[in-house]
């Protein structure tokens, strides 16, 4: 134990992490509870003299606000469709990767790399590549419009080409690129997570599996699954987690108007939304909106706990 | 079901890319092992055992040789299509399920012809269950579980798709020493009421000694001896097993043949009439000693251990290859305990004479020949399943001559 004597010197060992932690994390957050229950606080406002009364007006407000519903509508679309499929591809691929021999390391580097990228650059590339005008030919007066290359794969296949992304494209077209975009850019993490599980599941469970004669898709459903669920559980966690805040992806592919031109702020998110109105100093419909975001994501937590203990097996 | 194994010889391959070293962990291992028997292959860690049982259930191939379970050469299946039950060192059992669901297991995975109804599975599951007296602990999983209660499941697991021969690595090696006992007669009785041919892997001599109808002791991969647990103790091939097999050890001694006698140190222990002279190593049992002022061998004594119905005589000499001469005599032996020294008569059955350079038994008139390795493959040699290829061969030669 630490003499009463010595104290001090603990206290003064701890200072920068704590005065870091009050001023950056402990004050926002208390500071966010305070300006989300005054009733239309703005900042700009209360250093002009501004008095704000008590209230849950802004909450009332932001439920109330159609585009918060859109941003909702949206984040939780691209959640739930991005979730599941990244996990199922993420633990296929680290099945795959465990079980070859021959250049694992090189394409575990591969697959890793999208997560060292930065996620604006790969969104411009999606955005290329998603384009209906990809790139342009031709001299000045000749300008020859060519698609991305997705719609030319799927002009080489005999298809008609989609307006994935540019104006007049409808929102689930706008949809399925994000949703492409986000899976791949979560799928590094996840494999990364997915691999170590595996690689520290005891080698013997196998052997027994296979002097049993255990068919490959048998072995993955009743062995690899149920051994990994632990690392399962926290990939769904943080991938929904990760998910409600999706932000930078729409940026990436659309630019801040997040969306097409013809559509701006189609794709907006909750975050986007919290931006907005940090952005117009409205910064208690903004705290608003961010406890809103917060109980959504503890709830969603919440259940994916409730549900991994009945599945999660040790 | 009897298993032979003829001149399997297992080679890894360097782990270390620099060095082009293989390992040759089984070499040239010719057996078999009778229908219904319980064999224990014996030896120390690295000695190839446990890679010989892994080619028998089919998880490792032999570099070459071939294996036969009855009269079915089955080098080349996998494991799933052998009929074998594998007990693992550390069980494997799978922590996500049930007891039953363990058991279950290799039923559910049984496809075609012998595919069974759910019924019959769960029949077959408490059948097995009960064999191994887990009837109570279906429902509980694997870590609500004692380690011999899981050693349980894991033979049950092995049991369940009545299996032609059963295989454990090590079942007793992560058991305390009480469990130890238990289980070793779990074993033995398990094997027993099923009568399947059950071969074993274990470095612990006493283990394999107490169960075995015959143990296979190994060094580097080679088979060193063959036969039953008591006929190889009483009569070693060579100093390797005599100082393996024993608790507590042989007492080594560093001595000599000369002029037809055998001297350790000066002093004459026994005749050795007809033998050219030697440098030897002679091994004395612990209980091969028997207190006699007039003997032969003149230790010095350090102490005494009472065991209750035995004595241990804790001792010296100079020409001991071991720091200490152990002895346990009977408790009933008198002798001072103030004395400097004691003095041996020995039994001629519990000494064994060792060449020094080749350490291989030297027979003395009198001594029964050891059940030899030599001899045991002369014998099989003659009822080993002919395969096609081999048959074209003897033809051929019988055309020939």
């Amino acid at each position: 134990m630490v003499s009463s004597k010595n104290n001090w010197k603990a206290w003064l060992y701890l200072a920068p992490a704590i005065v870091l932690l009050l001023v950056f994390t402990v004050w926002p957050i208390i500071n966010t509870v305070r300006m989300a229950f005054l009733n239309d606080y703005s900042g700009l406002e209360e250093v002009g003299g501004a008095v704000f009364n008590f209230g849950i007006g802004n909450f009332i407000k932001v439920v109330q606000y159609q585009r918060f519903l859109d941003c909702l509508k949206t984040t939780s679309i691209l959640c739930i469709a991005t979730v599941p499929i990244s996990t199922v591809l993420a633990l296929l691929i680290a099945v795959a990767l465990n079980s070859i021999k021959v250049l694992q390391k090189f394409l575990q580097t591969v697959f890793f790399l999208p997560y060292v990228t930065n996620s604006i650059a790969i969104g411009m590339v999606f955005a290329a590549m998603f384009n209906i005008v990809g790139s342009f030919l031709g001299t000045e007066n000749e300008l020859i419009a060519t698609a991305g290359i997705i719609n030319n794969i799927i002009e080489f296949f005999g298809g008609t080409h989609v307006n994935w992304i540019n104006v007049g494209s409808t929102y689930w077209a706008n949809i399925f690129v994000m949703v492409v975009y986000i899976v791949w850019n979560a799928l590094p993490f996840k494999i990364l997570i997915l691999l170590g599980g595996l690689q520290s599941i005891n080698k013997q469970y196998y052997d027994a599996a296979k002097v049993d004669g255990t068919s490959k898709g048998r072995i993955l459903r009743k062995i690899t699954v149920p051994l990994l669920s632990p690392m399962l559980a926290y990939v769904v966690i943080t991938g929904f987690i990760g998910g409600f805040k999706e932000y930078t992806s729409i940026i990436g592919i659309f630019g801040e108007t997040m969306g097409p031109a013809d559509a701006s702020g189609r794709l907006n998110t909750m975050v986007g939304f919290i931006y907005d109105a940090l952005a117009s100093n409205k910064q208690g419909r903004a705290s608003a909106a961010a406890l809103i975001l917060f109980g959504i994501i503890l709830v969603v937590t919440l259940i994916n706990l409730q549900v991994s203990k009945k599945k999660v097996h040790y | 079901m009897k298993v032979q194994l003829q001149n399997i010889t297992k080679i890894f391959p360097s782990r270390n890319k620099k060095s082009k070293e293989m390992v040759t962990a089984v070499n040239d291992f010719t057996f078999t092992v009778p229908d219904g028997k319980l064999i224990g292959l014996l030896g120390p860690s690295g000695c190839g055992k446990s890679t010989t049982l892994y080619m028998i259930s089919g998880l490792e191939k032999p570099t070459s040789g071939q294996i036969f379970f009855g009269e079915d050469d089955v080098t080349e299946l996998p494991p799933e299509k052998r009929g074998i039950g594998l007990v693992f060192q550390n069980y494997a059992l799978y922590p996500h399920m049930t007891v039953r669901q363990n058991i279950l297991f290799p039923l559910q995975n049984l496809k075609g012809e012998d595919k069974l109804t759910k019924d019959q599975m769960l029949d077959r599951v408490d059948e097995v269950a009960k064999l191994v007296q887990l009837e109570q602990y279906l429902d509980r999983k694997p870590n609500q579980m004692s380690g011999g209660q899981q050693q349980r499941v894991a033979i049950a697991r092995a049991l369940v798709k009545m299996p032609r021969v059963l295989l454990l690595d090590e079942p007793l090696s992560n058991l305390d020493a009480r469990l130890r006992l238990q289980t070793r007669e779990e074993i033995r009785r398990i094997q027993r009421e099923t009568g399947i041919t059950t071969i074993f892997v274990t470095h612990d001599q006493e283990e394999a000694m107490s169960i075995s109808d015959m143990i296979v002791v190994m060094k580097l991969g080679i088979i060193q001896q063959v036969g039953e647990p008591q006929e190889v103790y009483d009569n070693p091939v060579n100093l390797f097993v005599s100082k393996f097999l024993g608790t507590p050890p042989i007492n080594v001694f560093n001595g000599r043949i000369s002029g037809g006698k055998l001297y350790i140190g000066e002093e004459e222990i026994a005749p050795a009439e007809g033998k050219k002279d030697m440098e030897v190593y002679v091994g004395i049992r612990p209980e091969g000693f028997i207190v006699d002022p007039n003997g032969k061998l003149t230790c010095n004594l350090e102490s005494r251990e009472v065991m209750g119905r035995d004595v241990s005589i804790v001792s010296n000499h100079p020409e001991s290859a071991n720091p200490i001469v152990r002895s346990i005599v009977d408790s009933e032996s008198v002798f001072d305990m103030d004395a400097k020294t004691i003095k041996y008569n020995i039994k001629k059955s519990k000494m064994f004479v060792f060449n020094k350079e080749t350490e291989e038994r030297v027979f003395f008139e009198g001594d029964k020949l050891p059940y030899h390795l030599t001899q045991y493959l002369e014998e099989i040699k003659s009822e080993t399943p002919k395969t096609e290829e081999k048959q074209a061969e003897e033809n051929v030669q019988e055309d020939n001559a």
